[in-house]
């Protein structure tokens, strides 16, 4: 294909973020003195390997050959059928090595990680499948590997668990707090101002202090540009509407941002409605939010009058976040991306409709996006495209989604 | 001139050394407050710095987070701290800094805030994770209020950054003796004075040291090498461990008094 022989990193559409990590209001980098130096000595080899043709090609290289990139984009005519609008199209990230969008961002930060010569590699995961791409990533290479994950996320997620320990990683369970995402974030940052010498902190979404919200979105935007190129191929046409879950919101800015300029293409972020929308039921931070700042960047939170986090609730870990990407707060704001959400339950019937309709079965995150699509395909019409990123593969959660779901025997 | 900075004009006429104790709000229990304060100034403590708790604590270690998470859970609020420090202004004259996370300021609006915070007799605050970089209007809305701006110098901040920082301090310099979060250990950098020195090619402010500090040797060690000694964690836990029945004031005393002794005998050695 000939988006892999393009340079992966061509000039930002957007004037973000601009030389302060700033997405408009939001971003920047709010961090304790000890890390500040790491993250400037990080911005400063993340341009220089961006700049590298022969950093470009290994990443490609791997991209192709470990990956399996580009991954297919798929027509669910069945669904399509079933549903009686739209056609909708699945961009099959979850195809990629690992199954899920997570191995772009975490291989590439590992090879930044060679680049400055540091042996070691933390990560925060609240699905897993961050850590797991990370481990794997640091398999690949040859560095350590040690994964910070809440005890709650280890116990919904106990397969992915197991999976980073054979991969070598080092599993730590943090009892903190909400013991999810966020709380391994805070043992991340905190393991990382320790040992920031030999350490690379691989931060797993588009969310932190700069750099991280744009190097991340750097590795993933691969997805819209092969989807954009696949499309055209295959329906000799731009999608109408693009749909992503948010959870940080990678697998979305991946998607979305090469078609950005595009101002006929609609775009809708899906965040967790969970229970209900009410503080500490869900986590729709465009929903229940308001702007703040947590782990570095200044966004849209879910915070109490004081500014304390709030708990969140999803029946995916993914998605199970206090904040959102800064890009994805400036994009909210600026009006160039909706966003959405679907609660639990409606995100178990689209994961239950894809398995069955399209023997795909999504993760639960996944299965957000899926569930706007359910809603919304039928009120448009057969020659309009939804292109729904299908961000990772369900394996994950089916042990999870058993003890809601209901089968015929 | 605000209390801490009449506090370092008075110890740098007598040619003393700074002791400053850091104490999380409301923790064991939010009842304690003011007999803790009373306490460190009655122990000969220049400055109390008084830690707003915060939900997601990532500058802090073990002791602190769960001195955090324990004071929140009791129903302390930043309005409720400085409810407290107004109340024990009346009773103290002891200088003191707000140690604080900047969401809960950004939140509740800077400038709303920090006006709050000098009316309930607050001298100085420090924003552990807001840096210098994004602190402008946050320094002039802190000069209006006669407050000091505290901010931290860390082992690898490059001297570009060390140049920066000091510009944006007022009442002191503080300065991380190691690398990570707030915690004891059982030895102090040793580089610590050329560290020191580093800072003071730049600035005329007093450069104290923080983070690791639990022992009387430590203070003196550290006092020997800058203009004085932060202690947080050790109180912290010291407080968890002992304060029960009626006795702990006079022993808290005591213990404080240990470290604040061993600071303030000390003179230069450089």
């Amino acid at each position: 294909m000939k988006t892999l022989s393009e340079n992966l990193f061509t000039e930002p559409k957007t004037p973000y973020p601009d030389d302060k990590g700033r997405y408009g209001d939001f971003g920047g980098r709010f961090v304790p003195e000890t890390l500040f130096s790491a993250l400037e000595e990080l911005e400063q080899v993340f341009r220089s390997a961006r700049d590298d043709p022969e950093f470009q090609k290994t990443f490609q290289y791997y991209a192709r050959t470990y990956i399996g990139r580009p991954t297919p984009l798929y027509f669910a005519r069945r669904l399509t059928e079933h549903l009686g609008g739209a056609q909708v199209y699945f961009k099959r990230e979850d195809l990629a090595h690992t199954g899920a969008h997570k191995i772009n961002n975490a291989l590439g930060q590992c090879l930044l990680t060679k680049r400055m010569g540091k042996t070691r590699v933390i990560a925060e995961t609240g699905a897993g499948q961050h850590g797991v791409a990370t481990a794997t990533a640091c398999a690949l290479l040859g560095l350590e590997c040690c994964i910070y994950m809440g005890t709650e996320d280890m116990e919904r997620q106990r397969l992915n668990v197991f999976r980073m320990r054979l991969l070598g990683a080092q599993v730590i369970g943090v009892d903190a707090g909400s013991k999810t995402l966020k709380d391994a974030i805070n043992e991340a940052l905190r393991d990382w101002s320790l040992n920031v010498k030999n350490t690379h902190y691989v931060l797993g979404t588009v969310h932190g202090p700069h750099p991280f919200p744009w190097i991340c979105r750097e590795f993933q935007k691969i997805i819209g540009m092969e989807a954009r190129q696949q499309i055209l191929e295959q329906a000799g046409q731009l999608p109408n509407l693009l749909v992503a879950c948010v959870g940080g919101g990678s697998n979305a800015i991946g998607l979305f941002y090469h078609f950005l300029d595009d101002k006929d293409i609609e775009m809708v972020g899906v965040e967790a409605g969970g229970k209900e929308i009410a503080p500490g039921m869900h986590a729709a931070r465009f929903a229940g939010g308001s702007f703040g700042m947590l782990h570095g960047a200044q966004s849209y939170v879910l915070q109490d009058e004081f500014g304390q986090i709030g708990s969140t609730h999803s029946i995916s870990a993914g998605l199970d976040y206090a904040s959102v990407g800064p890009e994805h707060a400036w994009l909210y704001s600026s009006g160039r991306v909706k966003y959405t959400y679907a609660m639990d339950e409606e995100a178990l019937e689209a994961f239950q409709l894809c398995a069955q309709l399209e023997g795909i079965i999504p993760a639960l995150e996944s299965a957000h996006a899926i569930a706007y699509v359910i809603k919304e395909a039928p009120r448009l019409s057969s020659d309009q495209i939804i292109l729904v990123n299908l961000s990772g593969r369900g394996d994950k959660d089916v042990e999870h989604a058993s003890k809601f779901i209901k089968l015929d025997t | 001139m605000n209390r801490i900075e009449e506090k370092f004009k008075t110890l740098k006429r007598n040619t003393e050394k700074a002791f400053v104790a850091y104490i999380t709000a409301g923790y064991p229990y939010p009842q304690c407050f003011e007999d803790v304060m009373l306490a460190l100034d009655k122990a000969g403590v220049d400055i109390v710095e008084v830690g707003i708790p915060f939900s997601d604590p990532v500058g802090d270690g073990p002791v602190i987070q769960e001195a955090s998470y324990t004071s929140l859970l009791k129903g302390t609020t930043p309005a409720k701290v400085l409810e407290w420090v107004a109340n024990v202004r009346k009773k103290t004259n002891i200088p003191i800094l707000l140690f604080t996370y900047f969401n809960p300021v950004l939140v509740q609006g800077i400038s709303a805030f920090l006006k709050k915070s000098a009316q309930c007799g607050v001298d100085g605050i420090l924003c552990v994770d807001l840096p210098v970089e994004e602190a402008n209007a946050y320094k002039m809305e802190a000069e209006k209020n006669n407050l000091s701006t505290v901010f931290l110098v860390a082992p690898n901040s490059s001297e570009e950054r060390i140049q920066h920082i000091v510009q944006k301090c007022s009442g002191f310099v503080y300065y991380v003796s190691r690398l990570g979060v707030t915690g004891e250990k059982n030895d102090i950098a040793s580089d610590l004075s050329d560290a020191v020195k580093r800072i003071k090619k730049y600035t005329d402010l007093p450069v104290l040291v923080g983070f690791g500090i639990s022992k009387p040797e430590h203070a003196s060690f550290v006092a020997s090498v800058s203009d004085g000694v932060i202690v947080g964690s050790a109180f912290v836990r010291y407080l968890k461990e002992h304060i029960h029945g009626s006795q702990w004031k006079n022993d808290f005393v005591q213990y404080v008094k240990s470290l604040v002794d061993a600071t303030k005998k000390t003179k230069n050695t450089t």
